[in-house]
């Protein structure tokens, strides 16, 4: 007997799909937003001249770089609260991501920092500007522009890890399809769907970081 | 007293003794031409007297007053000593205007009109009122490294050092860069270039300071210097210049 396949039958249940989609955008835009700061921060301290500072970014990385999300995701919900750090499922969900965006953000930035022509640098130390302002004028938004292309895939990546969350129940995308699926039984109908979904938004968000990109790096004349 | 004073600077990398106790007087109002071999340790020393490089041991004084290792020391001296690069080093996301402009405003808190006054009567010295609005891309090299000129002189520096500030340019641009140093020493700045312009230093400098294995081997007068070196590293240097 061939399956049937039934579209129809995820109609009744778009509600969930699109509360999925606006709290997949929302961890994604904060998760960028606040990861990308954090790695803005990460790359300076990596830079730092104490190399106490820049070790225990180092480490913090690493740590993060070489353990799954599922398994950060779940210390995060199910292992903080023993230390009394008791979060909802999207703080949780938030937090991960962000603390995942924020270190491989770091060492994306990092690179591109590393890009700036060190006479660029010392240019501005001869002009008088210290660590701060030269990192601020001179160096970050050369280093962005190099490496945004990088930097864009890896929010993206990031924007899809999200369906993660669902495992906590966070009630983004992949946990509407989840669920939708657990009433209705429409497998098929229901990840192709979400397959479809998740291809769109992942364009979408190409599309705007392409856009933001083109606004934060075009010349644009300050006098 | 000098405006800057150098006593018995050492500076190695390494294993390798690149300033071997240098002791220099820059006066106010002085040309100083520094010459001498590729890797004789004229860059080591202009970088040296901005701070870029950490001296081993001696005394850099500025305007009186010793320079520590400290960040707000090393800002101070950078306060009063500018300087120019051989590979220019403009900002490429700032135009040629806010490359002048940049370090008046974030360091001496000027404001933007003030900055932009003191930013276009600079590029007007060099040449290029009507180059103010391009990026550094759009512009020559001369024009770049006048530029760079430019962006130093606005901070108002009591020196100008200059490092080979023409030995990236092609040759037919060379000039238009050397005219902006030959003016700026006749209106009295005081300047310590690395040059292998020797007739520039000729003309242009009061001061000659051979560099040879990381010690002044000979100073003087550059006329006198010229035409008659005492010692037979700076007459075969000249020599093989000829
Ligand atoms: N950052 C550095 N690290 C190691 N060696 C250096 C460094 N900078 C300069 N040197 C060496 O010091 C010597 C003097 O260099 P430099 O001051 O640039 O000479 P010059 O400007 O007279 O050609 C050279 O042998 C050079 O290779
Ligand atoms: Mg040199």
């Amino acid at each position: 007997m061939a399956y049937e396949f039934d579209f129809g039958a995820i109609v009744p249940h778009w509600k969930l799909l699109f509360d999925g989609v606006i709290l997949t955008t929302e961890l994604t835009v904060i998760g960028a937003v606040v990861g990308v700061g954090f790695g803005i921060m990460g790359a300076w301290a990596r830079a730092s001249r104490a190399p106490v500072i820049s070790q225990i970014v180092g480490i913090y990385v690493e740590l993060i770089r070489n353990t799954p999300f599922l398994v950060q995701l779940f210390f995060i919900f199910f292992g903080l609260p023993a230390l009394g750090v008791k979060l909802t499922e999207f703080q949780a969900a938030v937090l991960a991501m962000i603390v995942n965006l924020g270190v491989y953000s770091t060492e994306i930035i990092r690179a591109g920092i590393q890009a700036v022509p060190q006479g660029q640098i010392e240019a501005a130390q001869s002009l008088a500007m210290n660590r701060l302002q030269i990192f601020r004028y001179v160096v970050i938004l050369p280093a962005l522009k190099k490496i945004w292309p990088a930097l864009s895939s890896q929010i993206v990546i990031v924007m899809l890890g999200s369906s993660v969350c669902s495992q906590i129940a966070a009630e983004e995308l992949t946990f509407g399809a989840n669920y939708i699926q657990a009433i209705n039984f429409r497998a098929f109908e229901v990840y192709f769907i979400v397959t479809g979904i998740y291809l769109v938004m992942s364009i979408l968000l190409r599309m705007s970081l392409k856009v933001l990109g083109n606004y934060l790096f075009e010349r644009r004349r300050h006098v | 007293m000098s405006l800057v004073e150098l006593h018995a600077i050492h500076k190695s990398f390494g294993e390798l003794e690149v300033l071997k106790g240098i002791d220099l007087a820059i006066d106010e109002g002085q040309v100083i031409a520094l010459i001498g071999k590729s890797g004789s340790g004229k860059s080591t020393l202009l970088r040296t007297i901005n701070g870029l490089e950490q001296i081993d041991s001696g005394v850099i004084m500025v305007g009186g007053n010793k320079i520590s290792e400290r960040d707000t020391d090393l800002l101070a001296l950078r306060l009063q000593v500018g300087m120019v690069f051989q590979q220019f080093n403009l900002f490429p996301h700032y135009t040629a205007l806010e490359n002048v402009m940049l370090s008046p405003q974030v360091v001496k808190k000027q404001s933007k009109v003030e900055a932009k006054e003191i930013a276009e009567e600079m590029l007007a010295k060099v040449g290029l009122a009507d180059k103010m609005m391009h990026y550094p891309d759009q512009l020559s090299g001369g024009q770049q490294q006048r530029v760079a000129i430019a962006r130093a002189l606005a901070m108002k520096p009591k020196v100008l050092l200059c490092d080979e500030v023409t030995s990236a340019l092609d040759p037919e641009l060379v000039n238009e860069v050397l005219a902006v140093v030959r003016k700026l020493a006749e209106e009295g700045m005081t300047l310590v270039m690395v040059t292998h312009e020797m007739r520039f230093a000729r003309e242009v400098c009061d001061k000659l300071v051979f560099m040879h294995q990381g010690r002044i081997h000979e100073t003087g007068d550059p006329e006198e210097v010229f035409s008659n070196p005492k010692t037979s590293e700076l007459a075969s240097f000249v020599g093989g210049l000829a």
